[in-house]
């Protein structure tokens, strides 16, 4: 037993009796558990956006980055700004609609746009591919936040194990509604915790800011601004604008839409999350203070960055409270995408096949798959080896994939078909799969000038999705035609 | 009154083209790299300018969904 100990465990415990009280005086049907009655609030709709933003990847992963890469970090900082700018316009129209038709999940958008309950299974598979990785690394991150703050004294393994039972537990119970109460615990004490970590670390080891970027241009010059090529400005740009495309399209982010009572509280998020945002600021400056002081991490030990400074530099008792933070930085997003498969499952998958299952029978079964989703998770988390990395880096385009049929359909005269959506969809999954398999990327085609090179290849499969998507769309509709003609 | 929403297109090219004019170490802002600073200074601008949007948009009148 070390000073660490307690105050994880007590993180642990905090989100589980959160997780537990949120239901309290509610019905837990279909509507409350997954969408919480459409009643949340601009406070919880910000928090449950805010959730994504703050995932152990932010944590671990953002110091991590600009620890060991330095200025290609701040693409981090630009899309999501971005992305809540395209929010204030997007949103509303979705959520209006979702209200309207009464909507539990992403792919019933799809299903009743396009009035196609198979593009909606297509809808429903894509997510759930890119979401089991999601939940797999906020696992993993989970085993490694707790061996590190527990000095040892509890495996990953077991960490993995615990944290699986708590959050499949409350989401069972409470669906949204303990998402949201162990988000609002979650997001306080990130706040302090990263605001204290961001200023007292540059400020004891450098003197200042100034002084520590300062010296890192000294040690490294040219570390804080874009290298000329691989990770260049051009790099930059085309990942900020891919990123801030695919940043709502991740179901579960796209479900905390449905939650909201009003389109004003989702109008009120857009002006409020990019100063949120900049919180990831100083988990920036956590990375940036640990390059001169705990060199050498390479790989992907470079996540370790915040963990091993902090051991570094405080009693154990405070890098307990981290460590406390950094468990509900993974439960909290863990139960909203826990909450999300399992609803695209039984909603989506489930009542595709059986048209007259009710929302009764949908929800005790969305229910009972949230342990079946969670042990998955983990069986992953514990044996899953390349494949699962390489399927983590592919989620989030594929996710991006819905991007341009789901835009299109919120105009007036769309012009995409169903079968058109579909096929858009699966060409640009399939290009992703083709190209992140085969690790092609622009540098392979040395014909290409280096500034073609350096861009993202997520370009590639969505300009195929698009394209794929018109053509199909209007074939169908030549072919439609005369048959529409024929028939007046 | 819906021309300000055109506004929203200024962060786009602030971060996805202004970077090709600002991706340099010196001179440091408050101690930020010019880059860095020049990222952070215009997501405060977005906010900045997304409240105005929000502000001026009749849609947020009170009593309306």
């Amino acid at each position: 037993m070390n000073s660490a100990l307690p105050f994880i465990a007590a993180a642990a415990l905090l989100a589980l009796a959160l997780g537990f009280l949120a239901r309290r005086g509610k019905d837990m049907n279909l509507e409350q558990w997954t969408v919480g009655g459409r009643g949340f609030g601009a406070i919880f709709v910000f928090v449950l956006l805010a959730g994504e933003i703050y995932t152990t990847f932010t944590f671990l992963g953002g110091s991590g980055y600009a620890y060991g890469k330095g200025a290609p970090a701040f693409y981090i900082l630009a899309y999501g700004t971005l992305a809540f700018v395209l929010s204030y316009f997007m949103l509303p129209p979705i959520w209006r609609y979702a209200k309207e038709n009464r909507l539990y999940s992403q792919s019933d958008f799809f299903v009743r746009k396009y009035d196609s309950p198979a593009l909606g299974v297509v809808v429903a598979l894509v997510d759930i591919a890119a979401l089991i990785p999601y939940l797999v690394l906020q696992f993993k991150g989970l085993g490694i936040i707790v061996e590190i703050a527990g000095y040892g004294a509890i495996t990953q393994a077991l960490a993995i194990w615990i944290g699986a039972v708590i959050v499949a537990a409350y989401v069972m119970v409470s669906g949204v509604h303990g998402s949201a109460w162990t988000s609002v615990a979650k997001d306080s004490l990130i706040l302090v915790i990263v605001l204290f970590l961001g200023i007292y670390l540059p400020t004891h080891y450098y003197g200042g800011l100034g002084a520590m970027f300062a010296a890192i241009e000294q040690a490294k010059p040219g570390f804080t601004v874009l290298p000329p090529r691989g990770e260049s400005l051009w790099w930059f740009s085309s990942t900020v604008l891919l990123t801030a495309l695919g940043f709502y399209m991740w179901p579960h982010t796209f479900g905390s839409i449905y939650t909201a009572r009003s389109a004003t509280v989702i109008r009120k998020n857009a002006f409020l999350l990019p100063l949120y945002q900049l919180i990831l600021l100083f988990v920036f400056f956590v990375g940036f203070a640990a390059v001169l002081q705990v060199p050498g991490l390479t790989g992907a030990n470079i996540d370790l960055a915040l963990f091993k400074l902090s051991v570094k530099t405080f009693d154990p008792w405070f890098v307990g409270v981290i460590g406390a933070t950094g468990v509900l930085t993974a439960l909290v997003p863990g139960s909203m995408i826990l909450m999300t498969a399992a609803t695209l499952i039984a909603n989506n998958l489930y009542r595709a096949v059986n048209p007259s299952a009710d929302d009764r029978q949908v929800s005790r079964l969305a229910k009972f798959l949230v342990p079946v989703v969670a042990l998955v998770a983990v069986f992953f988390t514990l044996k899953g080896g390349e494949t699962i990395v390489a399927l983590l880096l592919m989620g989030y385009s594929f996710v991006t994939q819905l991007f341009p049929s789901l835009v299109l359909s919120l105009t007036d005269r769309n012009i995409a078909t169903r079968e058109g959506a579909a096929a858009g969809i699966i060409a640009g999954v399939a290009t992703v799969a083709a190209v992140s398999l085969s690790g092609a990327n622009f540098h392979t085609l040395a014909w290409l000038p280096p500034q073609v090179q350096d861009l993202n290849i997520g370009i590639v499969a969505l300009a195929v999705n698009v394209i794929v998507l018109l053509a199909v769309s209007l074939a169908m509709r030549l072919a439609a035609a005369p048959a529409h003609a024929a028939a007046e | 009154m819906r021309r300000i929403r055109w506004l929203a297109v200024v962060p786009f090219l602030a971060l996805i083209v202004g970077p090709f004019f600002a991706n340099r170490a010196t001179p440091l802002v408050f101690g930020l790299p010019f880059l860095l600073a020049w990222i952070v200074a215009w997501i405060l601008l977005t906010s900045a300018i997304m409240a105005v949007i929000y502000a001026t948009d009749p849609a947020n009148r009170e009593g309306e969904p």
